[in-house]
């Protein structure tokens, strides 16, 4: 990559989504502001090689993409006057809180609305703060393009017509919109860490790193959110072990035996320092936080044999008072399986059976589990129920290599 | 900004029947803070009738359009400044009516 191609990318990351926010603003319009972000970008694909970088791309992006929107509405007046009306509804009003008055936060909180679907949330985030393309999108969600192209048209139209408003949610309202906008990162972090599909890479690394980024920026934009800082902790420290976690034949490799010496210390560091940070403030921590503090202690055992699972067995405790989900159950069972034995940890797997029949680890819990028992023929029957349930390839070859190894 | 603001029954699992005196309260606070544009309960889907005249003579066919387990049991038009403001009124409006609520704007 040239120095200039670099400054491009470069300059993509960190202004994208401060472009686009400040043209949302000034507009009232998300299809202009991404129309003319868009076009800003690829002015500056054309003329930065020969003119150099500008001293601030920034500003020099801001000010060409501001002329691209008065060049398309100056057009558009001239064809159909209708379309000066239907601004969105944008509160000038300080928000009561304090320094967090940047215009990206209005974009996330807009594309993040409770009224959009979940998966056109994903998809807006991503086009609008992510600054990736829909054809970028519609591969990473295995979608034609047409149609991703379409679920973003849709729900800029949705916006624009039900009028969601552009705006930082009230305090009262805020924690509930946070957890919202962190349930699509986490989303598009999960679907890059496992990623699904029989002709997809196992590990969709642009999808965890770009999760990572847009997190990092909420953190940066709400720095006293807990749940941001666990989040933001929990994607670090898993992707920390993202290279030691699928083997060179693409299978995937558990934690117990993978290769330690290859997770990516300075992520790990990261991840600790968030939840020491969070542990300090001695506040009860949500989902994310206690979810990070069990990656936390996974990633601080030099050796698996060192794991403390009395600790992982504690948090889990503390997670399934906050959350019921039949997934958190599960997790604990596998954590009580290293510490009480897998007789008592089958136990609780198997009253979770109605509630994930379709689920392919409770599956492979169940498997693993047997498979310790010595009771093999019923390991295998629950490899087998797994391994047609699973969607990432890594995982269907380690289920798939388990059952095999399995005594008669 | 002005939404239709509907009200779903269900024919399988109905609201209970005596949320009158809490709709008018509601409405008394509508029209106070200035969202109320109009409301209206609706009778029976089988008291509807549906008329096309699309063709050489209007033809009458008895009973809703759409034969459905969940119907529009009620209407409401709000002014409203955005889709957050409606959206809140709405969530009250689902207990007040222990019903399910559709919010739509008007082009």
């Amino acid at each position: 990559m040239t120095d200039v191609e670099a400054a491009i990318t470069r300059a993509h990351h960190q202004e994208w989504a401060r472009v686009v926010a400040s043209l949302t603003k000034r507009f009232g319009d998300l299809d202009i502001a991404e129309e003319a972000a868009a076009e800003a970008f690829a002015t500056a694909v054309e003329r930065w090689p020969a003119d150099g970088v500008p001293p601030n791309p920034g500003a020099w992006l801001t000010t060409t993409a501001n002329r691209k929107a008065i060049d398309r509405i100056r057009r558009e007046s001239k064809r159909d006057d209708k379309q000066k009306e239907a601004q969105m509804s944008y509160d000038d009003q300080p928000e009561p809180l304090g320094a967090i008055d940047d215009e990206r936060l209005r974009l996330i909180f807009t594309c993040c609305h409770p009224a959009l679907a979940m998966e056109t949330r994903v998809a807006l985030t991503l086009r609008m703060v992510g600054g990736l393309t829909v054809p970028e999108i519609a591969r990473a969600f295995l979608v034609q393009e047409t149609a991703m192209g379409q679920r973003i048209t849709r729900a800029k139209a949705k916006i624009k017509a039900a009028r969601i408003p552009y705006r930082v949610p009230a305090a009262e309202d805020l924690p509930g919109r946070v957890s919202g906008v962190l349930a699509v990162l986490f989303l598009v972090f999960n679907e890059g860490y496992l990623a699904t599909g029989p002709d997809t890479d196992p590990v969709r690394h642009e999808l965890t790193a770009e999760a990572i980024r847009l997190t990092r920026l909420i953190r940066a934009l709400l720095p006293g959110d807990g749940e941001v800082a666990g989040l933001l902790a929990l994607m670090l420290l898993t992707e920390a072990r993202r290279t030691a976690r699928v083997s060179g034949s693409g299978e995937l490799i558990p934690l117990d035996e993978q290769d330690r010496g290859a997770w990516d210390t300075t992520l790990v560091a990261e991840g600790h320092h968030l939840v020491r940070e969070r542990l300090a403030t001695g506040l009860p921590p949500g989902r994310y936080q206690i979810l990070a503090a069990v990656n936390a202690v996974h990633t601080s055992a030099r050796d698996a044999r060192d794991t403390d699972w009395s600790q992982i067995v504690a948090l889990y405790d503390q997670l399934v008072r906050i959350d019921h989900s039949p997934i958190v159950a599960l997790n604990r069972a596998i954590a009580v399986a290293e510490l009480d034995g897998p007789e008592v940890a089958l136990a609780v797997v198997d009253r979770l059976g109605d509630k994930l029949p379709a689920y392919h680890l409770y599956h492979a819990t169940r498997a693993e589990l047997l498979r310790r028992m010595g009771r093999s023929k019923e390991s295998r029957a629950a490899y087998d129920e797994a391994i047609t349930l699973a969607a990432n390839t890594a995982e269907v070859a380690y289920l798939t290599r388990r059952r095999d190894q399995l005594a008669g | 900004m002005q939404y239709l603001v509907s009200v779903i029954d269900d024919k399988d699992n109905p609201g209970s029947t005596d949320r009158q005196p809490a709709i008018s309260v509601f409405n008394d606070r509508l029209i106070a803070e200035g969202y109320w544009v109009f409301a209206g309960g609706l009778a029976d889907t089988t008291a509807a009738t549906v008329i096309d005249n699309r063709g050489e003579q209007p033809v009458f066919t008895d009973g809703p359009f759409v034969e459905s387990k969940e119907y529009l049991a009620g209407v409401w038009v709000w002014e409203a400044p955005d889709l957050d403001v409606a959206l809140k009124l709405a969530a009250e409006a689902s207990k007040v009516c222990d019903r399910k609520i559709e919010v739509r704007p008007f082009q």
